[in-house]
């Protein structure tokens, strides 16, 4: 039972929203963007090219449910009835198991189109930290795609990474960020690469005497170092945006920008929905376009 | 000549006791966090067995990834050169050599008199090292020494597409879900890790003759893998094969004590 309960510091809390300023009874074109992802799933429902509802969930181990879920988490609360959708795409790593996708659109060329939707059209590089893989992404100021890298191989510079050590030090994820600034002095990065062997560098340190927030500081950094790798390869151009859930934990993205040199971009919107929201304004595109479902 | 090889390794730190060529005495203790500890209880232990005092000897080499703690060495010996010699020692044939320890994976090409002509490493990622067995077997709730019999008994080839650790034990909990025999994913598991070391050796080049030592030489399903994937007809791996390194050790600790 209390192994259990240790388990759960990796989770993260799930969140649903609606316009209710939006008349979705107006509107001309509804559609859907569903972003799988090994990790978390999110729908996004947009009315006209806007955000109308959203949910961010965790993703289970059936893709078609995880699916269905989000959708029902994003429509919760709202009266739009899902036959009101025109369309919808899906994308993610779990993008083939969306049952009520009409097409599929790389997860890669999603999140360009949807962070230039939410951090808008200055945007150049996208920075997607989920949580199984990290994909740095240049785009142009149509929010399409022109270069980007990824490593979807390794888990040190992931979230998946970063659960691990929510759970090794017992600090819920959420927490990981502010927490790991409450140290004198900055350490120095965990040194290994692998998440595997980093774990055990850590419990080394803790034996040492460190304190939790010095091994998180310590392990931030490294994920910042590794991140900033993928980053450097790909090249900075300004105006530089950070997207999925490792946006929300400062620890790392603080420590990025720094060796980055400059300031991310910031967003009202939930990080995490830029993949879906770039989805469903795929699919908003090709209703407008007459290329809808016939 | 009397030597000892002391080998401190991420796991165990294992010494070997050499006569004159011949092996007299062994100890082995987990390394745990107090290396100089470990160090002392395993020399003490191979002491023992060989019914001799520390003043015996006429050198000490000191080999392993905790090779800087081993204060009693007067010779240190480089890794490589380690696993070369005892390659050469258990198989003089052999002209390639692999170690696979806890958390690091090596293959050496050697020349007829144990020389190194060419090496790999992988020292920075656990999908190439024991730790991912253990990882696995963790995820599948098996005792680490049924993972290797167990998959022997399977017959089937599933592939794992995750080449990290971590990416490896969702899938593995994926593939429990899915209600595959946990024999077939034991058997998926040690295909995995051998691909991983395959891909090393072949970086230095694959010959007939290959030699296995260190830790996961005990593992006849790894072994059995490895010799899928190189598809070659056996893999030389000598008895106790974790000792591997600790014998190169004295070895090179008796020729440099000339």
């Amino acid at each position: 039972m209390a192994e259990e309960a240790r388990r759960e510091f990796w989770r993260w809390t799930e969140s649903n929203w609606s316009n209710p300023d939006i008349d979705w009874k107006g509107a001309k074109i509804v559609t859907l963007g569903i972003d799988v992802g090994s990790v978390s799933s999110q729908a996004v429902v947009m009315t006209d090219g806007e955000i109308y509802a959203y949910s961010n969930m965790r993703t289970g181990s059936d893709s078609p449910e995880s699916a269905r879920n989000a959708l029902n988490y994003a429509l919760e609360g709202t009266d739009l009835p899902e036959s009101r959708i025109d369309y919808c795409i899906g994308t993610g790593y779990g993008r083939v198991n969306v049952p009520m996708a009409d097409r599929t659109v790389t997860e890669i060329a999603c999140h360009a189109r949807g962070a230039n939707f939410i951090y808008g059209p200055e945007v150049r590089t996208v920075l997607d930290v989920g949580g199984q893989d990290c994909k740095a992404i240049q785009c142009d100021e149509r929010g399409k795609v022109t270069n980007f890298l990824m490593n979807d191989k390794c888990a040190a510079g992931t979230g998946r990474g970063m659960e691990v050590f929510a759970d090794l030090l017992s600090v819920p994820i959420d927490e990981v960020g502010e927490r790991s600034f409450q140290v004198k002095e900055e350490p120095a990065p965990v040194s290994s690469t692998c998440v595997v062997y980093a774990k055990s560098e850590a419990t080394g340190l803790l034996r040492k005497g460190w304190s939790v927030e010095e091994v998180l500081a310590a392990y931030c950094a490294a994920m910042a170092e590794r991140i900033y790798s993928l980053v450097e390869r790909v090249g900075v151009i300004p105006e530089f945006a950070i997207t999925g859930g490792m946006a929300k934990n400062r620890g790392v993205t603080e420590r990025l920008m720094k060796k980055v040199g400059l300031q991310a971009m910031k967003t009202r919107w939930d990080t995490q929905i830029a993949g879906a929201v770039g989805a469903a304004l795929f699919g908003y595109a090709l209703v407008q376009k007459g290329k809808g479902r016939k | 000549m009397l030597t000892a090889g002391i080998d401190c390794g991420a796991k165990n730190t294992k010494t070997v006791i050499l006569k004159d060529g011949k092996i007299v005495g062994k100890g082995q203790n987990l390394t745990g966090f107090d290396q100089a500890e470990a160090i002392k209880a395993s020399l003490e232990a191979a002491l023992k067995a060989a019914g001799l005092k520390e003043e015996d000897l006429d050198h000490i080499g000191g080999t392993g990834s905790g090779a800087a703690e081993i204060k009693q060495a007067d010779i240190k010996v480089n890794d490589i050169k380690a696993m070369a010699k005892a390659a050469n020692y258990f198989f003089p044939g052999s002209r390639t050599v692999t170690d696979v320890g806890a958390e690091e994976g090596r293959a050496v090409k050697i020349d007829e008199q144990g020389k190194v002509v060419d090496f790999a490493i992988n020292e920075k990622c656990a999908a190439g090292a024991g730790a991912f067995i253990e990882a696995m077997a963790r995820a599948l709730e098996l005792p680490l020494e049924q993972m290797g019999p167990l998959a022997l008994t399977s017959d089937k080839t599933i592939p794992m597409n995750a080449q990290c650790a971590i990416f490896a034990e969702s899938e593995v909990v994926g593939l429990i879900h899915a209600k595959t025999e946990k024999q077939d994913i034991s058997r998926a598991i040690h295909d995995a890790m051998a691909s991983r070391i395959v891909s090393m050796i072949r970086r230095i080049g694959v010959n007939p003759d290959i030699a296995m030592i260190g830790g996961v030489g005990r593992n006849p399903g790894f072994v059995e893998s490895l010799k899928r994937e190189l598809e070659v007809e056996r893999i030389y791996v000598p008895e106790d094969p974790e000792f591997g390194a600790a014998v190169g050790a004295a070895i090179v600790a008796a020729e440099e004590g000339r």
